[in-house]
């Protein structure tokens, strides 16, 4: 199970100001109060806050003076990600390339560059796919040319990309369908991750929404997520389906013993 | 057409465990030996590195233990007095650290009371300079009177003390960080309760860095099948990232062997069988070998033959 925290995106309003008046306590706050919660990675995004990259590196330079934590490096521009990543003391993982073939053509080269990991959005030139076999397609494209760049299954993360429930609830089922092909373009298998939160959106259950949905990506092979770490019964409910899954040792304190890891 | 590359890669490794203390560490040990560090399966030298070979410590008892005359015979008069059987182990047969069993302590053997069990400890230690691993007898609540004793005789050598249970475990803990030893984790041949021993382990206050698991010992023809099974998980979990089972691993391989028909019963009893005293040590040596295949970083032997059988297979790996 392999958590990145979403929470230092300028898309929250604390983040947002944090980043306009370079005030890193927030970023620093939500840094240690993710890595307690379990996440492997810290997404960093700046989205709309700043076109600037020395704003995303500054991100990226506070979330690290607090943690260890690699970083996950969200945005779409691959200038800015060209910059970030110069930053990042540990490899990060780039969020991410689509199956276009231009962004990966500068993408794949450096993520192998700098030992990065990659979250490959299963988008193409035509946009978000609508069925399980397009989503598989493009993830195809993405192996393919990650694998080209020398990149391991370790270092993909596929993103079926995740729709709403409430506008676009016959997307789930082609989703999950899709996962539990993905599983099977290598073996060891790339990871698969997924943003969560986007299937609840504006939904009223949406904690509800959350966690049964990462229980079913889970069944189908999912062993990632972007998503709210500090929901405590989500990261319960992901550990526990991956028990089901026989992915790690059943142990009477396994949920104790993950939160105080 | 290109071979396909089916290496395994792995994303952890294996806890490196030194057990032993030299003087300069405040302990009085000539050698220290450390096991672990793998980032592969056992053999699989292609795939990962493994640093330590797996070693043989040698068994040694308080009082002779109950074997056949004939095994015992093997091994010599040096079973009846622990500090010589240590110093024979050591000298004669290359035992790369003794496993010293305190199964007189048992109340319902000769109930050797727990200062009785810390001389032997000393003897030991002044009889041989090679790391120590020091047993219980088996009974809970008569360990919890002798470890502490044999654990503060032992103080600051580093030794690996055994074992700890879901039902005694704050008592290993408190004398091994008091005293600085290593501790062995105990499960029941059970993969789950071994996650949970270590759990507890940490949860109070102990470094799972310094901890050897033990998920008991099964004989050939007793169970091994499930043994080696469960070292194999443990190990792959280990090296799959999960913290909590990247323990090194251990067999007591004579403890259990001498328990079984096949190593105690002659041919007056199992004709065709062939003659016990080839048959006894071969039955643990062929036990330890495939144990090691299955993960075991330290195997307990007592027979000179299946020492220096396993030694042979070890030096070959």
């Amino acid at each position: 199970m392999i958590l990145i925290g979403e929470r230092i995106n300028a898309g929250f309003k604390d983040i947002k100001r944090a980043v306009q008046e370079k005030d890193g306590n927030v970023i620093k706050e939500w840094a240690k109060k993710q890595k307690a919660a379990g996440a492997a990675y810290l997404d960093v995004c700046i989205g709309t806050a700043s076109n600037k990259p020395a704003d995303l590196c500054w991100m990226v330079e506070m979330v690290q003076e607090a943690v260890d934590s690699p970083i996950s490096l969200d945005d779409n521009k691959v200038a800015m990600l060209r910059e970030a990543i110069k930053v990042c003391k540990k490899p990060p993982l780039i969020n991410s390339t689509t199956a276009v073939k231009e962004k990966m053509d500068q993408l794949m080269p450096l993520a192998a560059e700098y030992g990065a990991s990659i979250v490959g959005v299963v988008m193409d030139e035509e946009g978000s796919p609508y069925t399980a076999d397009k989503r598989v397609e493009n993830a195809g494209k993405i192996v393919e040319k990650a694998m080209e760049a020398g990149l391991g299954p370790d270092q993909i993360f596929l993103d079926p990309i995740v729709m709403p429930l409430n506008c676009m609830q016959e997307q789930a089922t082609e989703i999950l369908k899709a996962v539990s092909q993905f599983k099977l373009f290598s073996d060891p298998p790339c990871h698969i991750t997924c943003g969560l939160t986007n299937v609840s959106n504006g939904a009223k259950h949406m904690g509800l929404i959350n966690r049964v949905f990462i229980a079913m990506c889970a069944a189908n092979g999912m062993d990632s997520a972007i998503c709210n770490v500090m929901d405590t019964e989500l990261v319960d409910t992901f550990l526990t389906a991956e028990l089901i899954m026989n992915k790690s040792i059943y142990a009477d304190s396994f949920v104790e013993a993950f939160h105080k890891g | 057409m290109e071979v396909p590359d089916v290496k395994e890669k792995w994303t952890a490794k294996i806890n490196e465990v030194t057990i032993g203390a030299a003087r300069e560490s405040g302990g009085t040990r000539g050698r220290t030996i450390t096991v672990g560090g793998h980032s592969t399966l056992p053999l699989m030298t292609f795939e990962g590195e493994i640093p330590h070979k797996p070693v043989i410590a040698g068994f040694v008892s308080d009082t002779a233990p109950p074997w056949p005359d004939v095994i015992k015979a093997g091994i010599g008069k040096e079973t009846e007095s622990p500090a010589e059987w240590a110093k024979k182990n050591v000298q004669e047969h290359g035992v790369d650290l003794i496993s010293l069993k305190m199964i007189g302590a048992d109340p319902h053997t000769k109930n050797a009371s727990p200062a009785d069990c810390a001389k032997v400890v000393e003897q030991v230690l002044k009889a041989v300079d090679v790391p120590l691993i020091i047993w219980g007898c088996g009974d809970d609540k008569k360990d919890n009177l002798v470890l502490p004793e044999c654990s503060q005789a032992a103080k600051g050598e580093n030794c690996l003390i055994g074992s700890a249970k879901q039902t005694n475990y704050m008592t290993i803990v408190a004398i091994c960080k008091a005293d600085k030893h290593k501790i062995i984790s105990e499960a029941p041949v059970d993969i789950n309760i071994g996650k949970q021993v270590n759990i507890l382990l940490q949860d109070a206050g102990y470094d799972l860095k310094d901890v050897v698991m033990y998920q008991t010992t099964a004989a050939l023809g007793y169970g091994f099948d499930y043994v080696y099974t469960i070292l194999e998980r443990c190990r792959v979990a280990g090296l799959k990232g999960d913290k909590l089972m990247a323990a090194p691993q251990l067999c007591d391989v004579a403890g259990e062997t001498y328990r079984v028909k096949e190593a105690l019963a002659d041919e007056d009893t199992l004709p065709g069988w062939g003659k016990l005293d080839r048959r006894g040590p071969m039955w643990e040596a062929a036990c330890a070998g495939g144990y090691i295949q299955a993960g075991a970083d330290i195997v307990i032997l007592a027979h000179p033959t299946a020492i220096s059988s396993v030694r042979t297979l070890i030096n070959n790996l």
